[in-house]
Order: C-alpha cells, then sequence, then structure tokens
C-alpha cells in the first residue's frame, strides 16, 4: 500500500477498503474495496438501500471499526498506525458525528450539550462554554442555549447536534441520516445549515436514502452490495453549469 | 394545464390587455413559464370566440381590454377547484425505454438504469443549488419561483426512487431466472417473451 502525502485539502481518504464479517463460508462482505476522498469545503452524500454498506462506510470513516482490509486517513494520519489514545484524540478532536435521532444529552441544556465533548477534551468549562455559544450562532440558536431538548423541536435539537459536531474547530462531519426523523420542510433547514458549515471549510460524508437530500452534496456515491456503482462528480456539475444544460 | 386557463384565472380578477396578462402570468409563476405576446393574443382571440371573455374598452394608448363572462368564470372556477389529471403517464418515455430493454435481448437494463440516475442526480443537483442560491425565500417572487422548482426537485427523486426500485426488481428476476452472475451482460434470460421458443443456443448451462 503506498504511503503518499495526503494533500493538505484532504480531510478523509479511504484506499481500497474492505469489511468482510465472519469467516469461511458464512463470510459477509459489507465493503469491498471502496475509495473515497473528502476534501474541505466538500460535502459526499452516500446512498444506497439498506444493506449495501452505506452505515459500515460511515462507521470506518469515523475510526469506530478498524476495515478487515485498506487504508483510512483522517487529516493525515493512518489510523491503522494510530495508537488507542491517538484515535481517541482524532475522534474528539477532527470528527464530528451527527444522528438521525439527535443524540443529545436530556438532562443538559443546548449549550451544555455543545460544550460537552470540548470539557471532555480538558478545556476549562468557561472556554468550553464559549466555543459552544459561537458554534450555537452558526446554527443560528442563539436564544435555545439554555433550553433543554426536549424543549426543542426536532430541527432545533438537530441544529445543536450540528452545532456539537463542529464545536472547537471539528472539520470532518459525519452525519448518518440526518433528516431521517425530520419533515421534509425542516430538514431542508438542517441541511442549509450542515451545507453552509462545509462551505466555510469543514468536509463531511452524509449517508442518506433520499435523492431530494443528497443533492445538498457535491458529490454522490452509490452503493450497492459494498461496491461503488455509480458517481458524480463535482466536475460533471460543474460542466453541466457551463453548458447550461 | 394550458396558458388558455392561466389566462382565465387571471381575468377572473378584473378586466386587463395582452401585454399586462403575459407580465401578470410569467411574475405570478416565478418567470418558470414564459409565454410570448403573440400565443397571448392567439389564446385572447379563442377564449373570445369562445364566449369565456369579451372585448371591451380601448384606453388611450391602445391596450383592448378583455374582460371575464359568468361561462368563463364558471370554467377558470373549475380548473382552479378540480384535481389536475395527467393522462399521459403511461407514456412516459424512460418507463417505456426500460420496458422495452428488459425485454431486448443484448440490452443491459441495469446500465440505463445507471445512465439515468447520474443524470437526473446532476439535474436534482443543479436544481438544489440553484435553489440555495436564490434570494429571499418569503420574497413574492423567491417564494413562487421556489414552488415550480419544488416540484421539479420532487419529480426527480421521485424518478431516483423509481430507477432504485426497478434496479432491485430487475435484480431478482435475473437472480430467480438463473443469469446469476455478479455484474456485466446477462441481459435477463426472462427478457424474450416475444420469442416462441427457447433460445436454442449452448450457454444453456444454467439447467
Amino acid at each position: 500500500m503506498s504511503r503518499e502525502r495526503i494533500g493538505a485539502s484532504e480531510l478523509l481518504r479511504l484506499d481500497a477498503v474492505s469489511m468482510h464479517y465472519g469467516a469461511g463460508e458464512n463470510s459477509v462482505t459489507a465493503l469491498a474495496g471502496v475509495d473515497l476522498s473528502v476534501k474541505r469545503g466538500e460535502l459526499v452524500a452516500i446512498m444506497g438501500a439498506s444493506g449495501s454498506g452505506k452505515s459500515t462506510l460511515l462507521t470506518i470513516a469515523g475510526g469506530l471499526v478498524t476495515p478487515t482490509s485498506g487504508e483510512v486517513v483522517i487529516d493525515g494520519q493512518y489510523l491503522r498506525d494510530a495508537k488507542p489514545a491517538q484515535l481517541a484524540a482524532i475522534r474528539r478532536r477532527t470528527l464530528g458525528f451527527v444522528f438521525q435521532d439527535f443524540n443529545l444529552v436530556p438532562a443538559l441544556t443546548a449549550v451544555e450539550n455543545v460544550s460537552l465533548p470540548l470539557e471532555l477534551d480538558g478545556w476549562k468549562r468557561s472556554k468550553a462554554r464559549r466555543a459552544a455559544l459561537d458554534a450555537l450562532h452558526l446554527v443560528e440558536l442563539d436564544d435555545r442555549s439554555e433550553h433543554f431538548p426536549d424543549d426543542l423541536s426536532g430541527g432545533q435539537q438537530q441544529r445543536v447536534a450540528i452545532a456539537r459536531a463542529v464545536v472547537g474547530g471539528r472539520t470532518l462531519i459525519l452525519a448518518d441520516e440526518p433528516t431521517g426523523a425530520l419533515d421534509s420542510q425542516t430538514g431542508e433547514v438542517v441541511l442549509r445549515m450542515l451545507r453552509s458549515r462545509i462551505d466555510e471549510g469543514a468536509g463531511g460524508i452524509l449517508v442518506t436514502h433520499d435523492a431530494r437530500h443528497a443533492a445538498w452534496a457535491d458529490r454522490i456515491v452509490f452503493l450497492r452490495d459494498g461496491r461503488v456503482v455509480d458517481e458524480t462528480r463535482r466536475d460533471d456539475a460543474s460542466a453541466l453549469l457551463a453548458t447550461g444544460a | 394545464m394550458s396558458v388558455r386557463h392561466g389566462l382565465l384565472a387571471l381575468l377572473s380578477q378584473g378586466p386587463s390587455y395582452g401585454y399586462q396578462l403575459k407580465v401578470e402570468f410569467e411574475r405570478r409563476t416565478g418567470d418558470s413559464w414564459p409565454v410570448n405576446v403573440g400565443q397571448v393574443y392567439n389564446t385572447l382571440d379563442r377564449l373570445e370566440r369562445d364566449g369565456l371573455i369579451e372585448r371591451g374598452e380601448t384606453d388611450g394608448d391602445g391596450h383592448v381590454f378583455y374582460a371575464i363572462t359568468d361561462a368563463g368564470a364558471a370554467e377558470a372556477r373549475a380548473w382552479l377547484e378540480g384535481p389536475v389529471v395527467r393522462g399521459a403517464a403511461a407514456r412516459d418515455e424512460l418507463a417505456v425505454k426500460l420496458a422495452l430493454a428488459v425485454t431486448l435481448p443484448g440490452v443491459d437494463p441495469e446500465a440505463i438504469i445507471h445512465a439515468q440516475r447520474v443524470a437526473t442526480i446532476r439535474s436534482l443537483q443543479e436544481l438544489t443549488r440553484s435553489k440555495a442560491a436564490g434570494g429571499d425565500p418569503d420574497s413574492p417572487e423567491e417564494f413562487v419561483w421556489q414552488l415550480v422548482v419544488d416540484a421539479l426537485i420532487f419529480q426527480a427523486e421521485a424518478e431516483v426512487r423509481w430507477l432504485e426500485h426497478s434496479e432491485a426488481r430487475i435484480r431478482r428476476l435475473q437472480a430467480r431466472s438463473g443469469s446469476g452472475g455478479a455484474d456485466g451482460g446477462a441481459t435477463a434470460s426472462a427478457s424474450r417473451p416475444v420469442s416462441a421458443e427457447p433460445p436454442a443456443t449452448t450457454t444453456a448451462s444454467a439447467r
């Protein structure tokens, strides 16, 4: 496996990543040789039917699961070489997760939910709080910072989750069906927010089964049986703009 | 839908002249359906012939005003309140192309699905981008334009879902009919409903 330095703008790279569960005849292939790259300012959507490998891909990209073969590189760091403590630090400082069901801590206010990962990373409480308020400002929730999750709408809770995913300078957002629990109008507001975080320099993966939501991405990758079967590239889209087709 | 019904609906609000109707029609549909003024005048002539509008006064600038008749008002109301019936759905070109592809030996329906999906997703991305780049979504002009763009976005989404559904069905059919192989070729041996006899080729190893 070649180990050339990845470009400074590349936040994530998967090289020939495969994932098999079990062994021998009962072995199940979840991913089969997937290559993927996410740069700063780029949102990549992953589409595919259930069982196509979308979620496996996201857990591998997030360093939660080690693939059977292939390499995962996050912000220049080969995960296979990383010690557990380094891996945990990458997850805390570089990655932000957004889930379908928001995953906020119900006993904490919005601002406490957002500052929590920073405090766990050793930040002073006052500094973490300031950063959390800045992040809530980015998702236009300044006036909801002291509300508990139960007092927020689904869309607002998901915006808190996006703030938590980018707080403290995290650069890679991994979103698993973030609009799945929201009505279409609210889902669109959440995607707009996600998109603007990306446009300001983060990168992200958006797993969705909904083409309308995937269309907010720069590139869309279709998985089937663990393989990439179709892919639209950013170049295609700009070419389309140029010809006015 | 026709421009005819659109103009009738506008005239149900009060008398108007041709150019004004063209401008109002385009403004109220977010410029998504440009009409030329000649088309407007032709339509007005037909509406007048059918007794749905009548020619009124001419103003100092030579504008001929048209006013809606009772029959015209009834037709405008019926159009606005009634459902739109899309009669030609069964003749959708993509559906017909895919149906033919499934039955033609040597044609790979999955390749058609892939090509179409990439193209439809690209146009979906374009629509989404132009919507995201738009102005204040609550301004009247932007609002009506986004209504129309949303219709195109939802149609494209539906097409992608239908393509995925069809792909899954075709793959199941291929698996059942024993063509089995992972990718490429194997365009469903179930693909010869027109053939009277089973193909007597040497590749009949599937038995």
